[in-house]
Parts: C-alpha cells; structure tokens; sequence
C-alpha cells in the first residue's frame, strides 16, 4: 500500500495541481522526501515562505496550479505576500501548513511554536483563508471542497497537516 | 543618469525582442515609470509584496522555458529578498534576465538609504552564481550593455546605476490587479512562435 504521503500527492495530483515549492518542515517530511527524490515534480525548495508564495505566484501566471508547503511559522513569513500579492490579483494557490504548537500552552510542542499553534485557526480566518485540518477519513472530500474554492474564488486556500499524518 | 530614462531604455531593448518577452516589474517607482513609458499585457506590475519580483519571475521563468523573463527590480527590493538570488542561481533558468535599477535608496517612501553603495548587489550575484553579470554606470554604458545583455548566459543580472529623485507628477499604474492577472496570465501562457 501506498504510503500517507505518496497518497496525499497523487490525490493533488489528480485535482490538478503541478507546481511544487516551499519549506520543509517535520510534520511532512514525507511528502518533502518524494518531492526532492523525484524530478517530475520539479518542486522547488524555496529560502522562505513568502518567497515560495512569490514563487507560486509566478507559476501560475504561467499557467499551472501551484501547492505551497510551509511549517505554520512560515505562515507569518507570508503574511505580506498572501495580503498584498494573492489576495488582491486573484492568484489561487493550495497551501499545505503544518501545525506545530498544536496543543497550545497546554501542549508538548517547542516553545518557539505554542503561540502559532494556538492562534492559527482564528488566524486563518482572520486572513480569510478558508481551510480544512488534514482527517485521513474526510481528506478526499476536503481536498476537493478546497479546490473548488479556490478555482471559484481563486484566492488561497489551506489545508493544515497535524503530527503523524505525512511523516512517512 | 535618471531612473526613468534608464527604465525606458532597458523597456525598448526589451520590447525589441517583440512578444515571447514577459516582464514582472517590483512595485514602487520603477513600475509607475515603466507602465508611463510604455505598457503593455505583457507586463506585470507589482503593488505590494516588496521583494517578491524575483520570486515571481523565477516561477514564471521555470515553467515557462520558452519564453524570455525579464524582472525589473529596484536595489530595495533585492535586499528585502536577497536570499531569491540563490534560489535564481540554484534553479539556474537559462530565460531569467535580472534587471536592478539602484539608486542605493528607498526611492517610493522619500530616498531613505539602503545598502547597496556599501554591499554591491552585482558582486552578490556573482558570487551566488548567476552566470552572467554586469554593471553600468551611466548612460553610454548602459546602451552597450543592452546590446548584449539579452543574449548573454542566463541567469543574467544588469545593475544599472541611477539617479536618486522621482519624476513630479508620475503616473500610476492604471489597470487593477484584477485586470493584470487575467491579461498577464493570457499572455504567459500563449503559444507564441518557436524561437
């Protein structure tokens, strides 16, 4: 059987997306490993995570539709980017953020990432990002909700990657 | 010599190459002169995200091999997002053309100072491995750059020395984001003829 990760890219896959790019993070190491073992998919590791939206950016004027990979402190990184370049030219883009400091100040998480992991979620929809939380049994239906989103909005959307879903 | 003569200059040389040319321009001043020179559906203005010029053009220039991509940037603007010069060297697209125009200033916000007269932004290209790389000073110099510029081993990055101080009364640039998504994307993603 296919592993987690490999699913989770051949379902992107299938809903059209073909342009890779952004930052490692732990939490999907997985899908990170296939993408730099295989060049078909030309991902890109990107410097930052605003760049990687740059990136994105620049894609899909050229035609394709990009996935954006970042760990959730690269969401504050693109903060600017998602505001003032996606958001106001329509540019859409399926980010896939992982959720460090997911149990908040009560959690096990790393310091560094407990206030993100708290506040992510109203964070999201401060911005206006619509998203769905990674649920293996519901992912399918998510991922295509999303998509027609984002091809109906053609704005961002966001799907956010707990511990222990794309790890392998 | 003035930033907006510059920007017209490296627009001609640039249009001259005619349709398989895409421009992403970084917003401030640089595209304001260059949309009041001459626009065109092939040119896409930035407003915001200071920095991502590069980003933008790298992206576009990856999955657009066939098309020449010229990035109009401002020494500001690369130092916001210095780290993009590796990623252009890194991807190594053979169609990505760099263009900076410095004036070692923040030129849109009143002419505070940056950088670049201490860290030359053609020698951190270099060093990062865009593969070719030159700087002009002044007018006559820039004129003989772009008769080669274009042709040389891309990534390609020409620094163009300017003149701080804007131009009184310039325009901005017109059509909405909206509006420049839809006819840039158009436009990128034409089949144009085999070069």
């Amino acid at each position: 059987m296919a592993s987690p990760s490999r699913h989770f890219l051949d379902l992107l896959e299938q809903h059209g997306y073909n342009f890779f790019t952004g930052v490692p993070c732990s939490l999907f190491d997985g899908v990170t490993r296939i993408l730099d073992a295989e060049p078909r998919y030309g991902y890109i590791s990107a410097v930052r995570e605003d760049s990687a939206m740059g990136l994105a950016a620049g894609a899909y004027l050229g035609g394709r539709q990009p996935v954006v990979l970042m760990q959730n402190s690269g969401l504050g990184v693109s903060v600017n980017a998602l505001v003032s370049l996606h958001q106001i030219y329509d540019i859409p883009a399926l980010l896939v953020i992982s959720w460090r400091g997911e149990g908040g100040p009560g959690g096990d998480d790393a310091p560094e990432h407990i206030i993100m992991g708290d506040v992510m979620r109203p964070f999201l929809d401060l911005l206006r990002i619509p998203f769905a939380v990674f649920e293996p049994s519901t992912l399918a239906a998510d991922v295509e909700r999303l998509t027609r989103t984002m091809h109906e909005t053609h704005k961002p959307v966001a799907l956010v990657v707990g511990k222990g879903r794309l790890q392998s | 010599m003035k930033r907006a003569a510059a920007v017209a200059r490296v627009a001609d040389a640039v249009d001259a190459r005619g349709a398989e040319c895409l421009t992403v321009v970084c917003n401030g001043m640089i595209g304001r002169e260059l949309y009041t020179h001459a626009d065109a559906p092939s040119r896409f203005y930035m407003i915001g995200s200071m920095g991502l010029a590069s980003s933008i053009g790298l992206g576009l220039a990856l999955v657009q091999p066939s098309r020449t991509v010229v990035v109009f940037d401002g020494d500001g603007n690369v130092l916001m997002n210095l780290g993009t010069l590796a990623s252009v060297a890194a991807a190594a697209p053979p169609n990505f053309y760099h263009v900076v125009f410095d004036n070692a200033a923040h030129g849109s916000t009143g002419g505070q100072r940056t950088i670049s007269d201490r860290v030359p932004l053609d020698a951190v290209a270099r060093a990062a491995g865009y593969r070719s790389v030159v700087r002009a000073g002044a007018e006559d110099a820039l004129a003989t750059a772009l008769t080669t510029f274009f042709d040389a081993p891309a990534p390609a990055m020409l620094v163009v020395d300017v003149e701080r101080g804007n131009q009184p009364g310039i325009g901005r640039v017109e059509p909405s984001p909206l509006e420049l998504t839809s006819r840039f994307r158009t436009r990128a993603t034409l089949k144009t003829r085999s070069a």
